[in-house]
């Protein structure tokens, strides 16, 4: 095996067809990173909802004096809220129930809304419901049991259960996720075609070559591996471009929303070396198969 | 060396054989003319040999091997014991006279070393010497056919096939080329050469097989090249 031989050789392939190669580079680039990008989305909505249903509690609003809501009529009485409180109790799925009175919900109200002083400035402890907080044992699958057993009880304004609210949430993230995935596969169609027409382009470019050493008695390894390497290589190319952009999407997008957050749900270093590797198995598996699939039907013995 | 056993073959899409029922021995050291008209099959007898072709019919043995049963990955290794010369030279027009020769070698793995000192020698075997760092467009028909007489026998084959190698050069000039040939038969390479060109074959007094339609109609040692042309 002469290694300078082939790699000579993949040289003058490369630059032979250089337009192609840099149109290959690029489309593997942005078929990768995009690919990684809906890998990482994958990996937040994940985090993030492992997070969130470990965390996801029942929150039954009571009625107090003034309430506007016509389930109401005035405030709860003392043995309303102690039968609700002895059903949740008995109930097999609810860890605890605590009760959150009008002044420690305005508390929790102040310190939520610390930044908008004006609104906090508008509102007193006696608009803010007092609330029973459920805990659940297993939220992700209790809480529409537990949800539906309490709705509708005289004294309940409302009953806010945090899933419908994350659904939504996760909802928006799994539309991104998937629209970046399906954009990400239609680019590899094209990658895949790419590679498959520069190899042709390469193969065709040198028959003067490849026709030679057929006739000199070449190994078939011999002939292709200049070929197959110049399309590896070129695939490795696009994926160090690729994880360039997937740093880039991490620090820039992925921290970015992370503020939004109070906890913390952000993905480690770890998580992103992870999709930059697999990115670059993709690649090289990618562009190695499609180049020897090619060659096999172009460079016959 | 090679030998055909009642070998036919037939191209797809195609009524007549381009050969039919061939059945001849090479033997070792031998140098045999192959004529005939365009078309009589000499061609496929030589892609035959290098098994770019498989017949239809027919077993053919080359060098010990038999072709029906050798397997795609041991191709390269029958065609590395055949060099082969064309009417077109077939050489890199973007390397050396010694690169081209050298790139033979390279593309079976062989060492620089080995290649440095065993080019020269070939080269100048053929009569190219001072020659070596030309480009092939820097040379005359004669000249690049030897330069390809040179690639073909550099990895000493114990075949040279040649198909009509003096069939782009002028008569003076194919006499230095048919030397060349003669030169490499006298090392014991066995050498079989299809061609058109009577006077060569006249001069010769070689083994001629002569074809027509697919069939062998004449096997003639010490022959001429025919009458009838």
């Amino acid at each position: 095996m002469r290694s300078n031989f082939v790699f000579q050789e993949i040289w003058v392939g490369l630059r032979r067809n250089l337009t192609m190669t840099m149109a290959l580079i690029v489309v593997v680039a942005i078929s990768l990173s995009l690919l990684g990008t809906g890998l990482l989305f994958v990996k937040q909505v994940d985090r993030t909802r492992t997070y969130w249903q470990s965390q996801v509690e029942i929150s039954v609003y009571l009625c107090y004096k003034g309430d506007i809501n016509p389930n109401c009529h005035g405030a709860i009485t003392p043995q309303q809220q102690q039968q609700l409180v002895t059903t949740l109790t008995s109930m097999s799925q609810v860890e605890n129930v605590t009760y959150v009175s009008q002044a420690e919900a305005y508390t929790l109200f102040k310190s939520a809304m610390s930044n908008e002083q004006s609104l906090v400035s508008t509102v007193t402890a006696s608009e803010l419901p007092p609330s029973l907080e459920i805990k659940l044992r297993n939220p992700s699958a209790d809480y529409q049991i537990v949800s539906s057993a309490v709705q509708g009880r005289a004294g309940i304004d409302s009953v806010i259960d945090e899933m419908t609210i994350l659904q939504k949430f996760y909802n928006l993230l799994n539309g991104l996720r998937n629209a970046v995935i399906v954009v990400a596969l239609i680019l590899v169609v094209a990658a895949v075609l790419l590679v498959a027409n520069t190899i042709r382009l390469s193969a065709f470019n040198r028959r003067r070559e490849t026709g030679i050493m057929r006739l000199v008695g070449a190994s078939n390894f011999y002939i292709q591996l200049p070929f197959l390497l110049e399309g590896v290589i070129a695939g490795l190319f696009g994926w160090v471009i690729a994880a360039a952009l997937l740093i880039g999407v991490k620090s820039l997008l992925l921290n970015n929303l992370q503020q939004y957050f109070s906890y913390n749900v952000g993905l480690s270093a770890g998580d992103l070396i992870e999709v930059i590797v697999l990115a670059m198995v993709i690649g090289v598996a990618l562009c190695g198969v499609t180049a020897f699939v090619t060659l096999r039907r172009y460079l016959r013995v | 060396m090679i030998e055909f056993q009642n070998v036919t073959k037939v191209y797809p899409n195609q009524n007549r054989a381009a050969l039919e029922n061939v059945d001849l021995t090479v033997n070792k050291g031998e140098f045999v003319f192959l004529v005939g008209p365009s078309g009589s099959g000499k061609s496929s007898f030589l892609r035959l040999i290098l098994r770019e072709e498989r017949p239809n019919e027919g077993r053919i043995l080359v060098a010990g091997n038999d072709l029906a049963r050798l397997t795609n990955w041991k191709v390269p290794a029958l065609r590395r014991k055949i060099g082969c010369v064309f009417q077109d030279f077939r050489l890199l027009p973007s390397k050396t006279v010694e690169q081209n020769v050298g790139f033979a070698l390279e593309v079976i793995g062989k060492p620089r070393r080995f290649i440095k000192r065993v080019v020269p020698e070939v080269l100048d075997l053929v009569g190219l010497e001072g020659k070596h760092d030309r480009m092939p467009d820097q040379l005359s028909g004669g000249e690049q056919q030897r330069v390809a007489m040179a690639r073909a026998f550099v990895n000493r084959p114990m075949i040279l096939l040649a198909d009509e190698p003096t069939g782009n050069i002028d008569p003076a000039t194919s006499i230095g080329i048919m030397k060349v040939l003669d030169r490499i038969n006298r090392t014991g390479t066995t050498v079989v050469m299809a061609t058109h060109d009577a006077a060569i074959v006249d001069s010769m007094r070689k083994r001629v097989i002569e074809l027509e339609y697919g069939k062998v109609v004449r096997d003639q040692n010490r022959g001429i090249y025919g009458q009838a042309y």
